[in-house]
C-alpha cells in the first residue's frame, strides 16, 4: 500500500536553522517543490533536468531526498557540499520528459487488478480469453438478452441500427461489402462495417447487454458472436467459435478489407485532403441555393422562438406559424417577445414536456414501443381496466418494475418530483396525447 | 437575388436600438400599478402596456415622442419593484443559476436523430453564446450508455501495458500532482454530420452544437507515462478506456499522447460535470470528442492500434469507393456564424454585428472571411483575443441589412494554411455518406421577410 509522507514535517528540521530571510525563500521553493522537485523546473516547459542555479535549490534538495527515503542520494565527486546533494536530487527526480517528482504518488498495480480491468482484445487477438460457444447457445442468449433491442434476427431498426443485413457470399470472398458503394442501402449494418472480429467480441464483452454490460460469461460472449455471424451467413448453424478459430473466422468477414488509414486525419501533421479557396472578390458568378428545409419541416425542431434569447436585434422564428410573406417590423413582434419570458411557466405544466424532461420518452414512445411500451398502450391497459389508473401509474412510475410488459425492467423514478409524476400519470391515464 | 450589401461601421445607428419592451410585462412590473397610489402614473403605465399589446413599442415611443418633455419610457418613469424593494440575500441560491429570462437557452436533442436518450446527444445553444467559453451547464452531451455521477473516492486510474511499473492512482493522487490548465474546443466527430447530403436541421444549435470550449485542468499524460516508465522503444499507441457501462475505448498515437494530452479533472474552474465525465476524463486537444474518454479508468500502452468498437463500427468515415476511413481523429479548420443564424428573425433593418466562432484541430485560427452574398465576395472579420491553439476563436464583422436577401457565410484559415472548404468541394473528395468530419462552410439565408434559414449553395 502507498504510504503518504508529511512533506512539511520532513522539511521542518531543514528549514528551522535558517535565518528568516533564507527561510522565506526556501518556503517558496518548497511550496513549489511539492510534487515536483525544484522551483527552477517549470511543469509547463518540458526540459531535461536543469542544473541547480542557486543556494535555494541546494537547500531544498535534502528535503526532497528525505521524501524518498527508500532511494538514498548518490553523491557525485568533484562538486562542493551543497552542490553535491543538489545533483543527487536530480537522480531522484528521474530523467526523461517528466520533471515533476510524482513518483511518491500512486502505487504499483497488482496483477489481479490489471487482470480485472485489462479486458481489451486487440485485432491480433491479444487479450482474448480462452473459451468457446456454439451458435445454438448464442441463439438462447440472444433471445433472452439481445432480441428486445436488436430483433430476433438482428435486423431490428427500432432501438438501434440493424446488426445484420446487406452482406453477400461474394462479399465474404472479396472482403469488401459491395453495398457500401451503392445508394440502395438506407443505413449501414454492423456486419457491413465489421472489419476486425476482435471488436465484435470486445464490444459484446464490454458493453452488452446495453442495460447490463459486462454481465455475460466468456463462453456466452463467444456464443453470441457465433450467433451474430451465423445470422449474417458467415458461419454455419453447427459452428463452434473459440479462441482457436478466431483468426480463421476473421478471414471470412465480409468487410475485412474495408478499412483504410490512408487519410490525413490521424497522424499529427497529416496532410488535409480538401483545401478551400482563398478568393476574396468575384469568386462565384452565380449563387444557387441547392438545399433548404422543406416548409413542412418548419416545426420539426419545435418552436424555435422558445430556443433563442429574448434580447438583442434578433429573436427566434415562431415556427408554430407559417413564415410571413413579407418583413414584419419590430413593433408587430414585440407582444410575442413580451410574453416570451413567461412562456416557461406554461411549459412547466405541460405533461408532454415533463415526460420529455424526465426522459420518459426516451424509453416510451407515445404511439410506439421503444425499450418500454408505447404510452398509448399503457393508457389502454390501465385506463380501460382501472378507475384509479392515475394513482396506480404514480406507483408504477415511482417504484419501477418489470413483468407487466416484458423482461426489461423499468428503473424506479423516485428522483422525479411527486407533482411531476402525478401530472405525467394523469396525462397517461387521460390518454389525450395531442 | 439582391446582393447589394454593404459592410459598414455604422455605429451611429446603434443609438436607435432600445431595450425591447418585454420589460413592460414582467410579473414584477405588472404588480407595480396595484402598489402605486399615484393614479396618474398608474394611468401612464397602463397606457404604455396597452400600447405595447397593441403593437406600439417603446422604441417607437422613444423615436417619435422625445420632443414631448413630459413623456417618457415607463421603464424609466415608473420605478420597478427591484428599485424600490429589498432583494434576495446572499447564498439564497448556494450554487448560482442563470436568470429565469435565459431559460430558452438549453441543451436540446434533435428529434428523430436517435431513439434512446441514453445513447444520444444534446446540442449546445451556440446561437446564444458570447466569446469562446461554454458555460459548464450548457456543454453538449454525448453518451453511449448513459451518464453517471461517480463517487470520486471510489474512482481509480490505472496505467498498464508497455510500462516498467504499472500503477494505480486515486483521485487524491492526481489532485496532489502539479497541474496545467488549458483552453480547448471539444467537438464531436459527427458535428454537422447530418448536413453531408442536404440541409437537415434548422438552427446552429443542431448544425454545430456538438461543440464546446472550456478551460480544462489536470495532469499532462506524459508525466504519468514517464512515472510508470513507458517503454519508449516499443510503445507506439495508447488505449484510453472509460469506467462506465460502455467502457469507451479509443486508440491515440503516442506522438499525440506525448504532445498535449491531459488527464483532466477540472473544467471551467470547478470539477468536471457528471455529464462530462466526472471525476476524470481525457483531454485530447484538436481530436474529436469520442477520444476524450469520460470516466477515464485506464491507459494501456501498446504497439498497435486497437480497432475498438468506436473506431471500427462507429466513428468510421465512409468514402465514395466503399472504404471506411479508420482512426479519423483530427477536427479540421471550421467556422460558423452564430448570429444571425438559422431559425432567427431580424427585428429591423440596419446595423447588425455578424458574430461567430472559428477553430482548428491543427493549430490556431489565422483568419476568418465573411461573405454576405453567398460567396461572391468576402471581407476579413475581426478576430477577438485570445487566439489559442486548438481553441475556439470569436470573430465579429459589421453588417447593415438593407431588407433584401442575403446569404451569410464564414470561412476560416488556420495556422497550417488550411482553408475551410465549401460543402461542394468536400463532397467531391469525400462523397456525402461520411457522417463524420464535415467542416464545410455554413450558409445562412436572410430572406426579405427577416427570417434566417439554413441553406446550402452550390
Amino acid at each position: 500500500m502507498f504510504k503518504s509522507v508529511d512533506v512539511f514535517a520532513t522539511l521542518r528540521p531543514v528549514l528551522s536553522p535558517l535565518p528568516s530571510r533564507e527561510r522565506a525563500r526556501v518556503r517558496g521553493g518548497v511550496r513549489n517543490g511539492i510534487g515536483r522537485v525544484s522551483s527552477s523546473i517549470s511543469p509547463l516547459t518540458p526540459t531535461l533536468p536543469c542544473r541547480p542555479r542557486s543556494r535555494l535549490h541546494a537547500l531544498a534538495a535534502p528535503a526532497a531526498a528525505r521524501m524518498r527515503a527508500e532511494t538514498p542520494p548518490t553523491p557525485r565527486k568533484g562538486r562542493g557540499g551543497s552542490w553535491l546533494v543538489a545533483s543527487a536530487l536530480f537522480l531522484i527526480a528521474g530523467i526523461g520528459f517528466a520533471e515533476p517528482n510524482i513518483k511518491n504518488l500512486g502505487r504499483p498495480a497488482t496483477p489481479a487488478e490489471i487482470k480485472a480491468w485489462d479486458i481489451d482484445v486487440r485485432p491480433d487477438f491479444a487479450g482474448l480469453p480462452k473459451g468457446s460457444g456454439t451458435v445454438a447457445r448464442g441463439q438462447e442468449v440472444w433471445e433472452s438478452k439481445c432480441e428486445n433491442c436488436h430483433g430476433a434476427f438482428g435486423e431490428s431498426n427500432e432501438v438501434f441500427t440493424p446488426v445484420i443485413g446487406h452482406t453477400t457470399k461474394d462479399d465474404i470472398r472479396t472482403g469488401h461489402v459491395a453495398a457500401l458503394r451503392s445508394d440502395t442501402v438506407p443505413q449501414r449494418t454492423t456486419l457491413m462495417k465489421l472489419s476486425e472480429l476482435s471488436v465484435l467480441w470486445d464490444y459484446i464483452n464490454r458493453a452488452m447487454p446495453w442495460n447490463a454490460p459486462k454481465s455475460l460469461s466468456t463462453d456466452d460472449v463467444y456464443a453470441v458472436v457465433a450467433y451474430v455471424l451465423n445470422l449474417g451467413g458467415v458461419v454455419p448453424n453447427d459452428y463452434v467459435l473459440s479462441d482457436k478459430n478466431m483468426q480463421a473466422t476473421q478471414n471470412q468477414l465480409p468487410n475485412r478489407n474495408g478499412k483504410t488509414r490512408e487519410h490525413g486525419l490521424w497522424e499529427l501533421g497529416g496532410k488535409p485532403d480538401v483545401q478551400g479557396s482563398t478568393c476574396m472578390t468575384n469568386c462565384a458568378p452565380k449563387v444557387t441555393i441547392s438545399s433548404r428545409l422543406p416548409d413542412f419541416a418548419r416545426n420539426a425542431h419545435g418552436d424555435i422562438s422558445a430556443q433563442n434569447r429574448l434580447l438583442g436585434g434578433l429573436r427566434g422564428v415562431d415556427t408554430l406559424r407559417p413564415a410571413p410573406t413579407e418583413f414584419v417590423p419590430l413593433a408587430a413582434r414585440v407582444s410575442k417577445g413580451a410574453t416570451g419570458s413567461t412562456s416557461t411557466a406554461t411549459t412547466a405544466v405541460d405533461p408532454a414536456k415533463l415526460a420529455a424532461q424526465h426522459a420518459c420518452l426516451t424509453c416510451h414512445g407515445i404511439a410506439n414501443k421503444i425499450v418500454g411500451p408505447a404510452l398509448i398502450d399503457v393508457h389502454k391497459k390501465y385506463a380501460a381496466q382501472k378507475s384509479d389508473a392515475a394513482k396506480l401509474l404514480v406507483v408504477r412510475i415511482k417504484s419501477g418494475g418489470s413483468g407487466a410488459w416484458g423482461s426489461i425492467p423499468m428503473p424506479a423514478q423516485d428522483h422525479v418530483p411527486d407533482a411531476d409524476i402525478r401530472a405525467i400519470a394523469e396525462w397517461i391515464a387521460a390518454g389525450k396525447f395531442q | 437575388m439582391s446582393t447589394e450589401f454593404t459592410f459598414a461601421r455604422d455605429m451611429s445607428r446603434l443609438g436607435r436600438l432600445q431595450r425591447a419592451p418585454e420589460f413592460f410585462l414582467t410579473r414584477d412590473a405588472l404588480t407595480l400599478p396595484r402598489d402605486d397610489r399615484r393614479s396618474f402614473l398608474r394611468k401612464a403605465f397602463l397606457a404604455a402596456s396597452a400600447a405595447t399589446i397593441a403593437g406600439t413599442s417603446a422604441r417607437a415611443f422613444a423615436a417619435n415622442e422625445t420632443a414631448n418633455e413630459t413623456a417618457g419610457d415607463p421603464a424609466i418613469l415608473n420605478l420597478l419593484a427591484h428599485s424600490k424593494g429589498l432583494g434576495q440575500p446572499v447564498a439564497a441560491r448556494p450554487y448560482g443559476l442563470p436568470s429565469k429570462y435565459e431559460e430558452n437557452l438549453q441543451r436540446r436533442e434533435s428529434p428523430g436523430l436517435t431513439r434512446v436518450g441514453a445513447a444520444s446527444v444534446s446540442f449546445a445553444p451556440l446561437q446564444g453564446f458570447f466569446g469562446i467559453i461554454t458555460p459548464s451547464g450548457l456543454h453538449f452531451e454525448r453518451h453511449h450508455q448513459g451518464w453517471w455521477d461517480i463517487d470520486p473516492s471510489q474512482h481509480r486510474f490505472m496505467i498498464n501495458g508497455l510500462v516498467a511499473n504499472p500503477k494505480v492512482y486515486t483521485m487524491d493522487d492526481l489532485l496532489r500532482m502539479p497541474s496545467v490548465s488549458r483552453m480547448h474546443f471539444l467537438e464531436c466527430g459527427a458535428n454537422t454530420g447530418m448536413e453531408w447530403g442536404n440541409v437537415a436541421v434548422p438552427t446552429v444549435q443542431y448544425t454545430h452544437g456538438m461543440l464546446s470550449c472550456c478551460e480544462f485542468t489536470g495532469v499532462p499524460l506524459k508525466w504519468l507515462l514517464d512515472d510508470c516508465g513507458i517503454d519508449m522503444k516499443k510503445a507506439k499507441f495508447i488505449l484510453a478506456e472509460g469506467a462506465d457501462g460502455s467502457s469507451m475505448t479509443r486508440t491515440i498515437n503516442l506522438a499525440n499522447a506525448l504532445d498535449d494530452v491531459v488527464v483532466a479533472y477540472g473544467m471551467n474552474g470547478e470539477m468536471l460535470r457528471p455529464e462530462n465525465g466526472y471525476p476524470l476524463r481525457l483531454v485530447v486537444p484538436g481530436v474529436q470528442g469520442v477520444s476524450w474518454v469520460k470516466y477515464l479508468r485506464r491507459i494501456e500502452v501498446g504497439d498497435m492500434p486497437y480497432a475498438t468498437k468506436d473506431e471500427t463500427l462507429h466513428y468510421v468515415d465512409l468514402m465514395p469507393d466503399g472504404q471506411h476511413r479508420q482512426y479519423s481523429s483530427i477536427q479540421e479548420v471550421k467556422s460558423v456564424i452564430t448570429s444571425p443564424s438559422g431559425g432567427q428573425v431580424l427585428l429591423d433593418k440596419g446595423f447588425f454585428n455578424v458574430t461567430g466562432i472559428a477553430w482548428s484541430g491543427r493549430g490556431k485560427i489565422r483568419k476568418v472571411d465573411v461573405s454576405v452574398d453567398g460567396g461572391k465576395s468576402w471581407k476579413v472579420a475581426r478576430l477577438e483575443t485570445p487566439i489559442l491553439d486548438k481553441c475556439l476563436t470569436r470573430f465579429n464583422i459589421d453588417w447593415t441589412w438593407d431588407g433584401g436577401d442575403a446569404i451569410l457565410m464564414s470561412r476560416a484559415t488556420d495556422s497550417t494554411g488550411q482553408v475551410q472548404a465549401t460543402i461542394t468541394e468536400m463532397r467531391k473528395v469525400r462523397g456525402s455518406k461520411s457522417i463524420y468530419h464535415n467542416n464545410a462552410i455554413q450558409s445562412w439565408l436572410v430572406s426579405a421577410n427577416g427570417e434566417v434559414s439554413n441553406v446550402q449553395v452550390g
